[in-house]
């Protein structure tokens, strides 16, 4: 591991004012389950560490008028097991609960599920974001079993962040600081294709760190998440389906449903969710919703089987929100 | 007189024994559970240095210059090594191209960082999955025929052909391989992990041209080893070379987990196509395969002629195998080398040739189980498998699995294995005191060997196991083979018991005249020396053992393999049946794991709370390798992309299911002795799990592992996806 400058504010204030003008001046940790693995195998480094555990402001899930406030220090276990979360927003609650391990549930943060980077093998094997070897992505012609099935070229990882689909789904905001000021950016535009190999996967500046992430209330609104993953134990999800489902009486006034696990952002399927609107839930709108979310798909040699656990992972969302089928996150 | 006849080393009957065949937890179990227990890659001798190896990142590559100056600069480096210096070739990705050591982890990470390489990349094959691109990388081996297949499949009734794949996997093993080496003038202290306790010092001598004798080595616990830790290996050497150069301080190299999956070894593939056909009554009359797999450079990996497996009988046979060299890191024993990768390619033909019969296999593996070496062995097991999975309840023909997306199916695998005891020698020690000590240069391999040593000298010496204490670990102790093919429980508890048996014959020749009796009358029970009925003339253990006043008993006993068959205290030569009971969600093409039922013969079970444990364990290794284990390379740029544990998966704790176990605890198979349990319960899985599917889902997945990809192509290659 590169040497680099420790530190450890007691205040966001002090913690902006460490933080640099690019990522190999300074970067910010929290839980650490992803940034010093990417240290250690040498793909990232840089001149500074600013951990933020210990920044008070920084923790706490509270409601507020709106709805829901979650500090970004906030570990996935302290995440799922907040009766808050878990009354209103099972949708949240069975995504944490689906991360890994209970040792990386205790250790990792929300802010860092969003800030994280792509598992993708080549990029965590020395290839660079886009896997590229002698000016040609790696993925197509390779092993690109777990890649994305849309919007992929020239990236082609998928988003590793298991609350984002969630928060898409559940219209959340999430809130940056900087030593110049904050500003609010919806979690469905804080995800972003990058266009250059040394882009990130999120719209936050070097200067900047994740503050908090508020979800508006869900009050009335059926939500839930499903997972696939191939090990029942610690395991990335191979694909997953948040959904969000805006109630007037027994019919969908208004629906979003996000995949995860599919592409280099979480993936809304707009026209899927649209296609709900005015319609009761059961298991043939359901599929045909299910079957929408995918018809876009654009699967590479490996992964063809992904477009079908997109699909089931919607239709058994969807089913689940309803309170019909599938409350687990895992079959 | 007891001076001269052969003593009674047989096992005492079933019905006398007070410890033997009755579960005893592991002496050590405490200690691992509790942390307290200490693995060679846990010690720290004082002043310590760490080693690091620099691994080279390319498939095939001549090193064209290295410069280590820069990590010689390095605050803290003590030495470094060139291990392929300009113009040397290196075979595989993750091979050792020069080694440092240093005064603490990190600075010896920076310096292999620092070292700089230039290679010359050179042509390589990383994948053999697909026989067409092996090009002259394939070797193929000479055809073997045994009768007429070509008349065979022309006159049979029933033929099947499919293709049938596993790929290779890797051990695993928890901790990784490694060691300490230390040197105090022309002596060296080895620390290793090691399967070969009494062996692994004259191994490292060898490579460094030290003798034997100046090598000690120490070894209390071992983090798993499953056939990949014999040789002292190239770590080895580097450490003691490292540790030479920095004045004879301790030097550690541990492999990290990326280069432990890359070159610590792996289990060979297997791929084939596969012919078999029976006539009408379902008797298999013809077999024929033609298989290619990797065992890394030297090609190899697969002993062909075990085809067709366990069936070996089968009357018309033709046997084509070709090897394919990669350019990747060396096959190495594989709990059970061969059997896992023959049994599922075996295992599936029959269970699809049964479904194209529409038969039940179970009757098509008990109809054909005169082909086999052992068919009363094998009818019995497997109907006891099928009555403990309720087959008759459960199956169902192929696919009829009713309409819900959930199908649930049954699946058999069969296996065999040796297991005769190998050389062992044992030192028994009886002191005046009553203490007790059992010496032998043997390993526990986390079988529980530590403890049946215990229990076969409580046993013969009439002692609780508590009062025995086990000296293993140690090449100081008499010599005892390495811990392969199953060996080590017949090894151990043979010399144990003639040792212990000599002992007690010296306490008893001791302790006879003071009795009024002569040796041959009396008997060890419950810590008495007592004369054979007649309770009321007896001496307690410490009162016998005070009658040697300063002499202590030692003695020792061997266990010869040449001459064990005919002593009978341990042999060879076990089946064993499993079932797997497995659903699938044929919707997302997960398979999840009900049961496991693994019905093994065993001959004389000494701790059958270990044995059980054995079968446990490798079941478990089962359930990951059908379901998850696979080495993914990519032939673009010739790397492993998955040497760590995250995307090189193994079960979790929720995903192994249920197992149940029977041992096949028998006066009949009691008397065969005592024979190794290891390997043979880890055979069976892969092919029942595999068969299993294929029941639930009504069609074959042809490759392990069964994951959600080749699940869902197998559906809709039959239109059956949902």
């Amino acid at each position: 591991m590169t040497p680099f400058e420790y530190s450890s504010p007691a205040s966001l204030n002090e913690a902006l004012g460490l933080l640099g003008s690019s990522w190999s001046d300074a970067v910010v940790l929290a839980g650490g389950t992803d940034l010093i693995s990417l240290m250690k195998d040498g793909v990232f480094s840089t001149k500074r560490v600013v951990n933020v555990k210990d920044i008070k402001d920084l923790g706490g899930i509270h409601k507020t008028g709106h709805g829901l406030r979650i500090g970004s220090t906030v570990t996935f276990d302290e995440l799922a097991s907040s009766p808050l979360v878990r009354g209103e927003y099972p949708s949240l609650h069975e995504a944490a609960l689906g991360i890994a391990s209970p040792q990386i549930r205790n250790m990792g943060t929300v802010g860092g599920d969003l800030c994280q980077r792509p598992r993708c093998w080549y990029y965590r094997g020395g290839y660079g974001l886009f896997a590229m070897k002698d000016g040609k992505s790696l993925v197509p012609n390779g092993e690109n079993k777990y890649h994305a099935i849309f919007g992929g070229g020239p990236a082609y990882f998928v988003s590793a962040s298991s609350l984002g689909p969630a928060l898409v789904a559940l219209g959340a905001t999430i809130k940056l600081a900087s030593s110049s000021g904050s500003r609010t950016v919806e979690a469905a535009k804080f995800f972003v294709t990058p266009s250059d190999e040394n882009g990130r996967e999120i719209d936050l500046k070097p200067n900047e760190l994740v503050t908090e992430i508020l979800v508006p209330s869900a009050s009335g609104v059926k939500n839930a998440t499903y997972e696939i993953r191939q090990r029942e134990a610690i395991d990335w999800p191979l694909a997953t389906a948040s959904v969000a489902l805006h109630m007037k009486g027994s019919s969908v006034a208004k629906a979003s449903i996000v995949l995860g696990h599919v592409a280099p952002t979480p993936w809304e399927a707009s026209q899927a969710a649209a296609g709900l609107a005015g319609k009761t839930i059961s298991e043939d709108t359901a599929s045909q919703a299910a079957e929408a979310a995918v018809s876009g798909a654009q699967p590479l040699s490996q992964n063809g089987y992904k477009v079908q656990l997109a699909k089931v992972a919607v239709k058994r969302a969807l089913l689940a929100a309803a309170g019909k089928a599938h409350t687990a996150h895992h079959a | 007189m007891p001076d001269t006849t052969t003593p009674n080393y047989h096992w005492p009957p079933m019905a006398d024994r007070r410890v033997i065949g009755k579960s005893h937890s592991r002496l050590d179990g405490i200690q691992k559970a509790s942390g307290a227990a200490k693995y060679n890659s846990d010690i720290k001798p004082a002043g310590m240095l760490f080693g690091a190896i620099l691994t080279c990142p390319h498939a095939h590559a001549r090193v064209t210059s290295i410069d280590t100056s820069e990590a010689e600069k390095i605050p803290g480096v003590t030495a470094v090594r060139v291990i392929m210096g300009p113009g040397k070739e290196v075979q595989w990705g993750g091979a050792e191209v020069a080694s440092v050591s240093a005064t603490s982890e990190e600075a010896a990470n920076d310096a292999v960082k620092a070292i700089k390489v230039e290679y010359e990349e050179l042509p390589f094959l990383v994948r053999e999955d697909d026989i067409s691109k092996a090009g002259n990388r394939a070797k193929a081996a000479g055809e073997q025929v045994t009768g007429d297949p070509d008349k065979a499949f022309q006159e049979a009734a029933y033929t099947h052909e499919g293709d049938y794949g596993i790929p290779v996997i890797t051990h695993c093993c928890l901790e990784s391989h490694g060691n300490v080496v230390a040197w105090e003038g022309d002596k060296l202290s080895l620390w290793p992990s090691t399967q070969n306790v009494s062996g692994i010092g004259g191994d490292l001598g060898r490579a460094i041209n030290v003798s034997a004798a100046n090598i000690h080595v120490h070894q209390d616990h071992i983090g798993g080893g499953f056939g990949s830790k014999f040789p002292a290996d190239l770590w080895g050497v580097e450490a003691a070379e490292l540790s030479k150069q920095s004045g004879g301080k301790p030097v550690k190299i541990f492999l990290d987990r990326k280069t432990e999956l890359l070159i610590a070894g792996n289990r060979p593939s297997a791929f084939g196509h596969i012919k078999v056909a029976a006539d009408k009554d379902g008797k298999i009359t013809a077999w024929e395969s033609k298989t290619w797999s990797t065992g890394g450079l030297a090609g190899g990996g697969l002993s062909a002629d075990l085809f067709p497996y366990v069936y070996r009988k089968v009357p018309n046979r033709r046997i084509n195998h070709t090897a394919i060299s990669t350019n990747t890191g060396s096959a190495r024993a594989w709990r059970a080398p061969n059997h896992e990768q023959v049994s599922y390619l075996t295992c599936s033909a029959i269970e699809d040739l049964a479904a194209k019969m529409k038969m039940d296999p179970l009757e098509v593996f008990l109809k054909n189980a005169d082909l086999t070496m052992r068919e009363e062995a094998y009818t019995s097991q497997l109907k006891k498998a099928a009555e403990l999975a309720d087959w008759k309840k459960n199956w169902h023909q192929r696919g009829d699995s009713g309409s819900g997306a959930v199908k649930r199916g049954l699946g058999i695998g069969v296996g065999t294995w040796g297991g005769a005891g190998h050389a062992s020698q044992c030192q028994a020690t009886i002191h005046p005191d009553g203490s007790v000590e059992v010496e032998l240069g043997s390993q526990d391999l986390g079988t529980g060997t530590r403890t049946i040593i215990a229990m076969v000298a409580a046993e013969t010496l009439g002692l609780p196991v508590s009062a025995i204490n086990v000296k293993i670990g140690d090449s100081t102790y008499p010599p005892s083979g390495a811990s392969g093919g199953s060996t080590t429980v017949g090894g151990v508890s043979s010399s144990t018991r003639k040792a212990t048996v000599n002992a007690l014959d010296k306490l008893f020749a001791a302790v006879a005249p003071s009795l009024g009796t002569t040796p041959d009358k009396l008997e060890a029970v419950d810590r008495r020396i007592v004369v054979k009925g007649d309770t009321s003339k007896s001496l307690t253990w410490e009162a016998a053992c005070r009658k040697l006043g300063t002499n202590k008993i030692s003695e020792s006993g061997e266990n010869n393999p040449r001459t064990a068959p005919r002593e009978g205290l341990n042999t060879g030569g076990v089946a064993g049946v499993q079932i797997a009971d497995v659903s699938v969600d044929t919707e997302t093409g997960l398979v999840k794991m009900n049961r496991l039922i693994a019905v093994h013969d065993c001959g004389l079970i000494i701790n059958p709370k270990t044995a059980e444990s054995q079968i446990f364990g490798a079941c478990i290794m089962s359930v990951c390798s059908a379901l998850f284990e696979e080495r993914v390379a990519d032939q673009q740029i010739g790397r492993v992309l998955n040497p760590d544990m995250e995307f090189y998966k193994l079960a979790g704790i929720m995903d192994i299911g249920e197992i149940i176990v029977h041992l096949d605890i028998s006066p009949e198979n009691d008397k065969r002795g005592v024979i190794g349990l290891g390997e043979p319960p880890a055979i069976p899985g892969d092919a029942a799990i595999g068969n299993a599917v294929a029941n639930a889902i009504g069609v074959r997945v042809p490759q392990l592992p069964l994951t959600a990809d080749r699940v869902l192509a197998a559906l809709a290659s039959k239109g059956g996806n949902a």
